[in-house]
């Protein structure tokens, strides 16, 4: 690999010249790198062209794993390993005291679809405690939006481009890697 | 503006027609004479193979034949009762179906104008056709409920109305307080009476606001403020409605949630047809407002809310069941041993179909697919009331036959006469409400 790439950083300050720029930019060919925004803007995704997300599809067999835990340890505990009678409950098979363990079924399959899901968020988006921040430019948690796309063999087309969607400042950073 | 087409009104009177012969075809076998029942019950004991042990109890204590006698001919008498509600209790839960449907659309339709929801806007024609079935609905019902105490001899689906049972009953007479023909008529009214004036000003209004001048939204405040007003009584009707005309069929049992069981379950019937009605108009091109994210919308509302009736259902039905309390658990006794399959069967359809199908979110958006949903959530429904109301009318001498489907399809051809006529009285999309600029662009 290179020791240094160049990237373009082109700052701007509103949501709406920020989603017409990507789209220029994108019909011109350029590879956005990354975009900071200081909140979500509504239909980036899409006019980035990012592919959707798979955490839900996750999350749903996340909770059946839930479900699994849950009937495999309620059933071993209360009908196979000590099956008492408690309180005339029928503990004789699983299904027929199955009202009762409902409640832990529903909450297991919750709580692993939920806590599972959100880990899985955090790996794939490499969040974790005590990670230094990628932060570009401040200015960016704030009120400024920035596009970052790599610099190709032409830096000055580039730059006309970007100024021309409406970016209030353009620079060209040596990404040392 | 919408107009009827011939191919529907054809198919509606042909229902109708059906619908009648079945329903006729059940009165007319349904009134047995003692004997017959009597060799009917012996014939259905040789079938199971009991009929030597019978032989054998008779023989063995010939001191006790009396009694044996009498204890049949209550039995028979029993049972010829049970046949004879059957065509009944068939017409009265196909009645209650459609008069939920077009109970639980008005009240989400409420729901959407007191929410001041955006999306819904250009859906509401659909929903106020949908609910003008309410008032013949709601009257059907009530004549058959009473009707059946009229005419005829002891085949009454509300058996607090036979006096005969009620000399006996010291439960039931407590009750006749509450539980009197009088009372029960005056309520109907005033619930039907309640539902349908709602439903007749926001209609006014509603169609008042196309017509007004623009800035002029006097007719939507109007209708926003008596929406409100409506969805308290609502709330306290339907509650009442719920104990006169759907628990009130088991006296001897109560259940303190039974109302919301009732509304999870109209409410979930009435979006799922709002759903499916909107589909088949945006299919032959008559709501052009109407995007694929509306669909989605409703399908959603038919998940949660499919989840939300399961939650009730479980909810009462594990409450009692933990407790086990003799005088609340036999409603739900006699429902496993008799009604096995519908009883459970209907936790399927109402819930575990609808909760995978529904799940993901492009599938939504697909307008057969929702249809097709929409139909198992109806067949649910249907089952569910099934299982409410003939469990204490025709107890184990139920089955889904001519008079069942007979009455469905009367009411059924009915109801889709009735809301596809009421569809051509006004525009389907409303001009004048404030929100139908969002409704129009709304998307998800």
């Amino acid at each position: 690999m290179e020791g240094s790439s160049k990237v373009i950083h082109a700052m701007y300050t509103d949501d709406d010249v920020l989603m017409a720029a990507v789209k220029k930019v994108r019909a011109e060919r350029y590879h956005i790198e990354e975009i900071y925004t200081p909140f979500p803007v509504h239909g980036l995704d899409k006019a980035m062209g990012l592919a959707p997300t798979r955490l839900a599809i996750t999350s749903f067999l996340y909770g059946l794993a839930g479900l699994v835990v849950s009937i495999v340890m309620i059933n071993y505990m209360m009908i196979e390993d000590w099956p008492q009678n408690i309180g005339g409950k029928p503990s004789f098979s699983y299904l027929e005291n199955m009202p009762a363990f409902i409640p832990i079924m529903f909450e297991l399959t919750v709580f692993f679809a939920a806590h599972l899901m959100v880990i899985t968020f955090y790996l794939r988006s490499r969040m974790w405690p005590f990670k230094k921040a990628e932060n570009p430019d401040t200015r960016t948690t704030d009120d400024h939006f920035l596009m970052e796309i790599s610099a190709g063999d032409n830096v000055d087309e580039q730059f006309d481009i970007l100024r021309n969607t409406g970016a209030v400042e353009v620079t060209l950073i040596d990404k040392a890697h | 503006m919408y107009t009827i087409s011939n191919r529907l009104k054809t198919f509606s009177i042909i229902l109708i027609v059906l619908g009648v012969l079945g329903v006729a075809y059940g009165f007319m076998t349904s009134h047995k004479s003692l004997e017959e029942v009597k060799t009917m019950l012996v014939e259905e004991h040789a079938h199971d193979g009991g009929h030597e042990t019978s032989v054998q109890e008779h023989t063995e204590s010939p001191g006790s034949e009396h009694a044996d006698v009498s204890q049949d001919d209550k039995h028979a008498k029993h049972v010829q009762e049970q046949i004879a509600k059957r065509p009944w209790s068939a017409m009265y839960v196909s009645a209650l179906f459609f008069m939920t449907i077009a109970l639980g659309v008005l009240a989400f339709y409420a729901i959407q104008i007191a929410s001041q929801a955006g999306w819904s806007p250009v859906l509401f024609r659909v929903m106020e056709a949908i609910s003008a079935y309410l008032l013949p609905g709601a009257i059907i019902v009530i004549l058959l409920a009473v009707g059946s105490h009229y005419i005829g001899h002891h085949n009454e689906i509300f058996v607090w109305m036979n006096p005969d049972v009620v000399a006996d009953d010291k439960l039931i007479q407590n009750k006749s307080g509450y539980l009197n023909i009088t009372a029960f008529l005056i309520r109907a009214i005033i619930f039907i009476g309640g539902w349908c004036t709602y439903w007749y000003f926001a209609r006014k209004f509603s169609i008042a606001q196309d017509n007004a001048e623009p800035g002029d939204i006097r007719n939507f405040k109007k209708s926003f403020r008596i929406a409100a007003g409506f969805l308290v009584f609502y709330l306290y009707t339907e509650s009442i409605m719920s104990w006169d005309w759907i628990m009130s069929v088991d006296p001897h049992w109560f259940s303190t949630l039974f109302g919301w069981y009732v509304f999870s379950g109209m409410i979930v019937a009435g979006i799922t047809v709002i759903a499916m009605v909107a589909i088949y108009l945006k299919g032959k091109g008559l709501l052009p407002l109407v995007n694929d994210s509306h669909i989605h919308d409703l399908a959603k509302y038919m998940f949660g809310f499919s989840v939300f009736w399961a939650y009730l259902w479980f909810s009462q039905f594990m409450l009692i069941w933990y407790a086990n309390i003799p005088e609340e658990v036999v409603y739900f006794v006699s429902r496993i041993e008799d009604y096995k399959l519908p009883f459970f069967g209907m936790l399927v359809l109402n819930f575990v179909f609808p909760f995978l199908i529904l799940m993901h979110s492009d599938y939504k958006r697909v307008p057969w697919f929702v249809m097709m949903c929409g139909v198992v959530i109806l067949i649910g429904h249907y089952v569910d009331l099934f299982v409410m109301i003939m469990p204490a009318t025709v107890g184990d001498r139920w089955y889904i036959g001519i008079p069942e489907i007979g009455s469905i399809l009367l009411l059924g051809g009915l109801f889709l006469l009735v809301v596809f006529t009421s569809m051509t009285k006004a525009p389907l999309t409303p001009k004048g409400n404030p929100f139908i600029k969002e409704s129009e662009n709304f998307h998800y």
